[in-house]
């Protein structure tokens, strides 16, 4: 490592967009993503993640600002004329082709020589554990198997930058922890910069090295896992990252972290350092190594939940009275918004 | 009720359809085929059923017949390509580049011709390529010399790509309407410049669509008569117009289904190439 900080792969600057109709989707979108970096665009549906990974493949312009590929400015340029390949959220794969010929077509439309493309997309797909279908047509796969195709596809042409939209979406939840695992591992294999839009929190933070979370087409916070997590900005951040309770402290909004909380019986005195509030517990949910349970303070308001191992939940019931106690310092206070 | 009185149910709901097209298709079908070989008695007209490859004979030994069909297939051919270029920017602009009001705004001018009868059409083209019609009314207004386009192979080709368009155009646009946009996206994506995109992605993706819509310009134009005997000239005559005349005119019965049998067999042979290419696959 040393000092200079190289140029970044992604630059967005003062990025916006709207479709017909005044729809604005996109309002002032400036990132930078590093070489190497899985970085990943976080937020719940329509609030501009997607449209900012097309802007940055160049299949939508910009109503204003700039998009610089390392050095390149490459606002205005079409999809082809850019070093990027993307994984398509329904895998784009094309029916009238072999797999082979899915993984070679960017080379064959650059006029690489056939042995060379046949040889490089052989080991692509072996890459992906599919080297033994290499003839078949990518209607004759499972929807896991298509995906390791599209990631085979964005990978063969080694480019600066894969765009990854949503790429884990359609498939069950196993399938997906497996190819969460597995893009982790081609990503650090292969160095290249991976920019993955989820709107999944908990795959964002189990396989990002940054992440930037939208909401309204702006970006409310870039950042860490543990940044995002320990240190959000906002409470949507707090909100949309884990799960949270945000209690109203003289006029100042604090973050608590439901595995922070446990209960105690009411009457529980507190050690220094712990702070507590007295409610009942409105809802319990058995969640195997771990109980949650939700309780309403003395006017209805404030909820707080509590996770608490499942071992030590036994006793507590609905309805019960109870204290949550946390320690001090596990209660975080949001910053002030600055508008 | 019991299954059995179900399955009478069925078969009663079979048989209308079945016997109507047994006895109507298949069998006036096999009079066809076995008259094909049978011959006219040449004093008395009557026909004479002996087995006889003679109608066939003259068939692929006449000149004037190998010419008609050569010409049929020809022209069919030809109308084929032509609405496939004609039918495709249409086609793509309908298919995805306007809203689904304007889409359906021009589906249903595509569609309004058809409204009206083919045989009107038809006259309406000899009022425009006609001596005085309209093509020569507007070449001298622009002080250009008369052209003698009708009742030629020429008109012929012209009337049958306008005839047969919105029926190349309708499969072509469904075709180019299932096409993800994200393949689109994909083909760019990997470095396809647009016109790569079009020959390596849309175009074989359309196939189907065109080999649907082929159905009509190409088969549907080998088996017309109308059209050569309207604005076709002497030298216009389909397969169509030989087996018509010796139906109604000479009488000759045997061999007017001996052609016949051909242009099935011709039609048949386009339809199961036609299937090849997904003419007939649906989605």
């Amino acid at each position: 490592m040393t000092n200079s900080s190289p140029t970044p792969a992604v630059r967005l600057h003062g990025l916006t967009k709207s479709y017909g109709r005044g729809a604005t989707v996109l309002r002032g979108i400036d990132l930078e993503i590093a070489q190497g970096e899985f970085f990943t665009l976080l937020g719940p549906s329509g609030s501009g993640k997607t449209t900012t990974l097309r802007l940055i493949g160049g299949f939508e312009l910009p109503d204003s600002g700039r998009i610089h590929l390392g050095e390149t400015d490459v606002t205005t340029l079409p999809p082809y004329r850019r070093n990027v390949n993307t994984m398509f959220q329904d895998y784009a794969l094309f029916p009238h082709m072999t797999l082979l010929d899915n993984i070679a077509y960017g080379m064959k439309v650059r006029g690489v020589a056939r042995d060379e493309r046949t040889e490089r997309a052989l080991a692509a797909l072996e890459m992906v554990h599919l080297g033994n279908v290499a003839d078949r047509r990518p209607t004759q796969l499972s929807g896991g198997q298509r995906q390791r195709v599209a990631l085979a596809r964005a990978l063969v042409n080694k480019p600066a930058l894969i765009l990854l939209d949503e790429p884990l979406g359609a498939l069950d939840l196993k399938l997906r922890r497996e190819m969460q695992v597995e893009l982790k591992r081609i990503q650090k294999q292969t160095g290249i910069t991976f920019v993955y839009v989820t709107h999944d929190q908990e795959e964002a933070l189990s396989m990002s090295d940054r992440i930037a979370v939208f909401s309204h087409g702006v970006i409310e916070q870039v950042g860490t896992p543990a940044d995002l997590y320990e240190r959000p900005s906002s409470a949507f951040v707090a909100r949309f990252i884990g799960s949270s309770s945000i209690l109203q402290e003289n006029g100042r909004e604090i973050l608590l972290r439901p595995e922070d909380v446990r209960l105690e019986a009411s009457g529980y005195s507190p050690a220094p350092h712990e702070q507590t509030m007295a409610g009942t517990i409105s809802e319990v949910s058995y969640l195997g190594p771990v109980t949650r349970f939700t309780l309403c303070g003395p006017d209805d308001e404030d909820g707080v939940t509590a996770i608490v191992p499942s071992r030590h939940a036994r006793s507590w019931r609905e309805g019960m009275s109870v204290v949550a106690v946390w320690p001090e310092e596990a209660a975080y206070p949001l910053p002030h918004r600055q508008d | 009720m019991t299954p059995g009185r179900k399955l009478l149910g069925h078969i009663a709901l079979l048989v209308p359809p079945f016997g109507w097209l047994g006895v109507f298709y298949l069998g006036s079908l096999s009079v066809l085929l076995l008259s094909a070989f049978w011959q006219v008695d040449a004093m008395s007209g009557e026909i004479v059923r002996d087995w006889t490859w003679e109608n066939f004979r003259i068939l692929f030994s006449d000149t004037t017949y190998t010419v008609i069909a050569r010409r049929t297939t020809g022209i069919a051919i030809l109308v084929t390509i032509t609405d496939i270029i004609l039918a495709w920017p249409l086609a793509w602009v309908i298919a995805r580049k306007v809203g689904p009001r304007l889409k359906l705004t021009l589906l249903v001018l595509v569609a309004l011709p058809l409204w009206s009868s083919m045989l009107a059409r038809i006259y309406a083209w000899r009022l425009i390529l006609g001596h005085d019609g309209v093509l020569n009314w507007g070449l001298r207004l622009v002080g250009l010399p008369d052209q003698n386009v009708a009742f030629t192979n020429i008109a012929l080709w012209i009337v049958f790509s306008y005839l047969w368009l919105p029926f190349m155009l309708m499969p072509m646009v469904a075709a180019l309407e299932r096409i993800p946009a994200s393949l689109l996206d994909a083909a760019g994506d990997q470095g396809a410049t647009p016109w790569q995109v079009f020959r390596t992605v849309v175009f074989p993706l359309a196939i189907p669509g065109m080999a649907a819509g082929s159905v009509f310009t190409f088969a549907v134009t080998q088996g017309d008569y109308v059209a050569p005997m309207l604005v076709g000239g002497a030298g216009s005559e389909f397969i169509g117009n030989v087996v018509y005349s010796n139906v109604g005119v000479s009488g000759n019965v045997p061999f007017a289904a001996a052609f016949s049998l051909i242009l099935l067999a011709m039609v048949a042979a386009y339809m199961l190439l036609a299937r090849r290419f997904g003419a007939f696959d649906a989605q």
